[in-house]
């Protein structure tokens, strides 16, 4: 990869449809400082449906998890069935648990 | 190649085949990434210049609704070419690169948008035909085995939905307009559709890269097929229109179910793509002229954001 | 003039006003820095050329005359168009855009603020809408000018430039057409000379903080009702109407 960025380095942009509903990622665009971030991310990504929240992150501020290591990250959670409530056993004429 | 790498590519076909997606950490072989750069930065490159024979007439647009529906569709051009730069971004290519590459002829778009608007129905054309065709391709790419890319074609479908629409509203008032607006209409017509048909490139025989972008699912559907999809949709629409379709051989066929058609002039594909069409150079004169004049505004945000940084730390 | 009339006029300064500025910046398209400045100016475009779109629909109304808001735009000559002379300036360099933008922005703002106290309805309403989008316009620029003014060497030189060679047109935005004398007093209009001081205050904290100096007004600045570029500008914009008058589009 070149190092050469005379377009500003490159953002996320996450928004929240509705209040208290979570931020979802909407994608990317080039941005020099926050504000501009901020908005471009306005004029690209709400041109459309009114959103409630919206949020910028800088791309290089993401960590994730490599394709090698996601076989160690994730797998183990696949076999603790006792996290989740269909694990137990109790009578039907238990209510409200 | 070694038995290891042997043994990745066979994982990595197992995978495509199971319509899994790639995303950009994963590992995948370079051809892999090469193809995928190749096409979503055409594609790319193809949305941005596509602005210009359109932009052309903004200035003119003939009602002030007719003004803001164009300008608003040619920004959504441009926000389709950033959604599929940032998608190409994510293979390991920068914006500034995948300029570069278009301005020195390595990186191609579509021919298409080398012909000239020359009159107001040419914007009616370009939303119903170009437009037509181009969505045909997008629907099927929304499957495609990239997942950057699939999901800007998810986004850019349904931001295109009115595109098509709007260019076959404009054909209609043209066509049930004065006499004048109708020949406009058909003028226009005439120079749009060949162009139109050649948006899905050569025939599948004839294209050397078809085999593997479908063996990884970067492509969904041949060119043909493709093709033969959008002339099939479209033809009705056009006698709705009560205008003719510049092709003497065009006639329906009962026994295959579809419309039938003449020989596209490849000769003329070759030129255009070569860089011999109408407007080759104006247009990449056009996008370089305003990525230089562009410069000092992107070395000031630089040069500004850098003194805001120095300030924080 | 009754006050149907002056109205009908000053409507067609603002509605005129949007539809110019609309247009220059429409001639930005495919034009910007970077793809997504680019789309920002399309997104003002299309909000100033919404409220000219309204505005003119309302001059039509009050006028009675059987107008529509595209016979205003599309069939007027050059001499009956209202619209400030700094929005026709045209489209030199980004400083300029930037520039006319803000100085426009600014008085927007204002002007908005107060006419959605109108005593007309109508008009409130309008200006309460338009206000949140000269909010959002105002706050665009004057990031600009900070970033060109605090930018490079040359950002700021163009900037300053800019400003100076703009500056002689702002001069029109605070002067009281005698024919709305009437609208100002029974509270349907703001008198423009109001908006001088806070305009000056605003344009003066921004310029300051982006290190570029408060252009100097001259004498002859309120002679500058001539303006070139409108008549280039109209023929074009109404050229097919024009040319074609029976057409319908």
């Amino acid at each position: 990869m070149s190092d050469k960025n005379s377009q500003g380095p490159v953002w996320e942009v996450f928004t929240q449809k509705k209040s208290g509903q979570a931020f979802q990622h909407a994608g990317s665009l080039h941005a020099f400082d926050r504000e501009m971030a901020l908005e471009n991310a306005r004029d690209l990504y709400t041109r459309r449906d009114k959103p409630f929240g919206l949020w910028v992150v800088p791309a290089s501020a993401i960590v994730a998890v490599s394709s090698e290591d996601s076989e160690a990250f994730f797998d183990p959670s696949d076999d603790k069935t006792y996290r989740h409530p269909t694990f137990y056993d109790i009578p039907e004429e238990v209510k409200n648990l | 190649m070694t038995i290891e790498l042997q043994e990745k590519l066979q994982d990595f076909q197992t995978y495509i085949d199971a319509e899994e997606k790639i995303e950009p950490g994963d590992w995948m072989p370079d051809d892999y990434r090469a193809h995928n750069v190749r096409q979503i930065s055409q594609h790319a490159h193809s949305e941005v210049i596509g602005m210009q024979p359109e932009g052309n007439w903004i200035t003119r647009a003939p009602s002030l609704r007719a003004k803001k529906i164009l300008l608003a569709k040619i920004q959504d051009e441009g926000g389709h070419g950033l959604y599929l730069y940032s998608a190409a971004e994510t293979l390991g290519i920068s914006r500034d690169e995948l300029i570069e590459q278009l301005h020195e002829g390595k990186a191609k778009y579509s021919s298409v948008f080398n012909y000239p608007t020359l009159n107001w129905a040419d914007i009616g054309a370009i939303g119903w035909l170009v437009d037509g065709a181009a969505v045909t391709n997008q629907l099927s790419l929304r499957r495609t085995s990239y997942g950057p890319y699939a999901r800007a074609m998810f986004r850019i479908c349904n931001e295109e939905s009115f595109h098509q629409r709007q260019g076959y509203e404009i054909m209609m008032k043209m066509a049930n307009g004065t006499p004048e607006q109708r020949e406009m209409a058909q003028d226009a017509l005439n120079r749009w559709w060949w162009p139109a048909l050649m948006m899905f490139g050569p025939h599948d025989n004839q294209s050397q890269r078809t085999h593997k972008g479908m063996m990884w699912k970067i492509k969904r559907a041949s060119n043909d097929e493709l093709r033969q999809r959008f002339i099939d949709k479209t033809v009705p629409q056009a006698e709705f229109l009560g205008l003719t379709i510049p092709d003497p051989d065009l006639r329906w066929n009962p026994d295959t179910n579809q419309y039938d058609t003449g020989e596209i002039n490849w000769d003329e594909f070759h030129q255009v793509i070569s860089g011999n069409g109408p407007c080759n150079r104006e247009r990449m004169d056009h996008h370089k002229k305003v990525h230089e004049e562009g410069a000092w505004v992107r070395e000031a945000a630089a040069a500004f954001a850098a003194k805001k940084q120095a300030q924080q730390n | 003039m009754n006050n149907q009339a002056a109205l009908f006029q000053y409507l067609l300064q603002l509605g005129d006003t949007n539809l110019i500025i609309g247009h220059r910046l429409s001639e930005m398209c495919s034009r910007g820095p970077m793809l997504e400045e680019d789309i920002a100016l399309t997104n003002f475009a299309l909000d100033h050329i919404g409220q000219a779109e309204v505005l003119l629909h309302f001059a039509g109304n009050v006028e009675n005359n059987g107008r529509s808001e595209d016979d205003l735009s599309y069939r007027r000559d050059a001499e009956d168009f209202m619209n400030l002379k700094l929005v026709e300036q045209p489209n030199t360099d980004f400083a300029f855009v930037i520039g006319r933008q803000f100085l426009l922005d600014v008085y927007q703002c204002l002007l908005y603020q107060k006419l959605s106290k109108s005593t007309n309805d109508e008009l409130a309403g309008m200006a309460a809408r338009f206000l949140k989008e000269s909010i959002y316009h105002q706050r665009h620029s004057a990031a600009w000018i900070e970033r060109l003014g605090q930018g490079t060497n040359e950002s700021l030189g163009r900037m300053q430039h800019a400003l100076n060679q703009l500056w002689p047109y702002t001069a029109e935005m605070f002067v009281d057409n005698p024919a709305w004398a009437n609208l100002i007093e029974s509270g349907v209009v703001p008198s423009a000379t109001e908006l001088k001081k806070e305009w000056y205050e605003r344009v003066s904290k921004v310029l300051t903080l982006s290190g570029l100096n408060m252009p100097k007004a001259s004498a002859e600045d309120d002679s500058l009702n001539q303006s070139i570029y409108l008549e280039q500008l109209l023929a074009e914009m109404q050229y097919l109407p024009r040319t074609y008058p029976d057409a319908k589009w």
